[in-house]
């Protein structure tokens, strides 16, 4: 009996920092061994995968960096996977950004890829660079990029590049890409999408994929991408293993882990429940 | 005189926004294209704004000693590095971000691990969370636990493991069972925004003015 009660005791109260360690080890041992983990791909990932493959060297794809350092672990194996795909099928891009402390990650994302593939700056991209605004400068971009883009990020004016020169609304770009941490993306579908008839593929944090399925399912966007797992699967698709591939490892065994977790705290407070109610009924007795 | 301006310049925003997005030609595309300018101009202020306040909340914070006072050195340590920084680096190059700034090494090496760490809190803190909390209390908890076991499963290669079809389950939770939902709270924020857009441009919601 006293047995018993220790351990009903031990899962009712398992210290918390029991649990920090456990999902410590467990999103880190993957990560420092490198473990990757094969993934399924879903209709939305596939979906925005197509989109982008059935582009051509004629095509422009904009993408806008919509998030911070903080979410970067979802989001930037998406973009470097989306710029691979991109520029492996010679299609040209367009870099922007809402978020001011994104554009660093973004160029870095940018840059890299680029010097991967041998693309040139101003020929095969350019990255116009932060400005605020949000709605006003989604707006406007569908007649004139440069009432608000006169310059790239280094202060270059847009017209002294080649990729720029025929550029100017969304009728010369085929596909608008946005990376979200936040509300702008349904700012694109809502604004760019709706009023410009604009394509648009949206790459969205874990926890903003379930308010973004609506916008998929009723042909608003081409394609979602929905998290790690998303980043994982594209990673996948182009068939160029990445972070996406490997965080999938460490997000599979905290998921489980904490899967486990909850079961432990549910055997627990059922267990408590039936000993309370026995001594309840043992009391009136 | 104090109130009517204000009231006339909503009016008039609203109504050119919305009458260029049917008629985009002369002169309401051009008077549209002016009115979002100003306003990308506005919201670049509103940011200094924002820097006012908090500069003013920490001030105060800091002068009354109140509970956990010295974090606000901290910000004031932050936000002078930042500023300084940022202008130096501005001033150097055209862009602060540009890599081998002081600024971009302070964004590199302080904001990125910062900011990161923040975020990558948040799994243990659900971890413990939901060891706690999510519990089979009532049929409509245990419905919530069950659904949330399968898609957090089902989404991850474990699932696949597990059951082959278990992502297909959690596919279809989240087209299906999540998205009515999830649609009719969408639509219900539209209508919101609609409603509360007329009352503004019309005069009707004036609590802005005060």
């Amino acid at each position: 009996m006293e047995n018993k009660k220790d351990f009903l005791d031990w899962i009712t109260s398992i210290d918390r920092k029991f649990i920090f360690a456990i999902i410590a080890i467990v999103v880190l041992i993957p990560i420092l061994l490198g473990i990757q983990e094969e993934v399924q791909i879903s209709p939305s990932v596939n979906s925005a995968y197509r989109t982008i493959e059935n582009l051509d060297s004629n095509d422009v794809v904009l993408i806008s960096i919509d998030y911070d350092p903080a979410s970067m672990p979802e989001l930037q194996p998406m973009l470097k996977a989306m710029l691979r795909h991109a520029f492996r099928k010679d299609v040209k891009v367009i870099m922007m950004c809402f978020w001011p402390l994104g554009l660093p990650i973004g160029t870095q994302g940018l840059e890299q890829v680029a010097a991967e593939y041998s693309k040139a700056y101003g020929k095969d991209y350019v990255n116009i660079g932060y400005r605020p605004g949000d709605r006003a400068v989604m707006v406007e971009m569908g007649r004139e990029i440069r009432h608000f883009f006169r310059t790239d990020v280094s202060d270059v004016p847009l017209d002294s590049f080649p990729l720029m020169k025929d550029i100017h609304n969304y009728n010369d770009i085929s596909l608008v890409v946005g990376l979200e941490a936040g509300i702008y993306g349904d700012y694109w579908v809502q604004y760019v999408g709706s009023r410009y008839n604009q394509r648009i593929i949206l790459g969205v944090t874990g926890v903003m994929a379930t308010q973004t399925y609506p916008y998929l399912q009723s042909g608003q966007i081409e394609g979602l991408i929905g998290g790690l797992k998303g980043a994982a699967e594209y990673e996948t698709l182009i068939g160029t293993p990445g972070f996406g591939l490997t965080g999938m490892a460490a997000q599979s065994w905290a998921h489980v882990a904490i899967v486990v977790f909850i079961i432990i705290g549910n055997i627990g407070y059922f267990l408590t429940r039936r000993r309370e109610k026995r001594f309840r009924v043992e009391g009136r007795r | 005189m104090k109130k009517q301006v204000p009231l006339l310049i909503t009016f008039l925003t609203g109504f050119i926004v919305i009458v260029s997005f049917f008629v985009p030609h002369r002169p309401f595309g051009i008077l549209e294209t002016q009115v979002l300018t100003w306003y990308a101009i506005i919201f670049g202020f509103t940011m200094l704004i924002g820097v006012d306040s908090l500069i003013r909340l920490h001030v105060r914070k800091t002068q009354r000693r109140k509970k956990g006072w010295w974090y606000s050195i901290v910000f004031f340590a932050g936000f002078l590095y930042c500023f300084v920084t940022g202008v130096i680096s501005l001033i150097r190059t055209s862009n602060p971000f540009s890599p081998g700034t002081v600024f971009f090494y302070g964004y590199r090496t302080i904001l990125i691990p910062l900011q990161s760490t923040m975020f990558a809190l948040l799994a243990f803190f659900i971890a413990s969370a939901s060891y706690r909390a999510f519990r089979a209390r009532n049929i409509d908890a245990t419905f919530l636990l069950i659904a949330a076991v399968i898609v957090m499963i089902g989404r991850v290669p474990a699932g696949y493991k597990l059951w082959p079809r278990l992502p297909e389950v959690a596919n279809w939770i989240l087209n299906v069972l999540q998205m009515g939902p999830m649609r009719g709270v969408m639509i219900g924020i539209a209508l919101g925004a609609v409603a509360m857009s007329l009352r503004l441009i019309l005069g009707i919601e004036r609590t802005y003015l005060t």
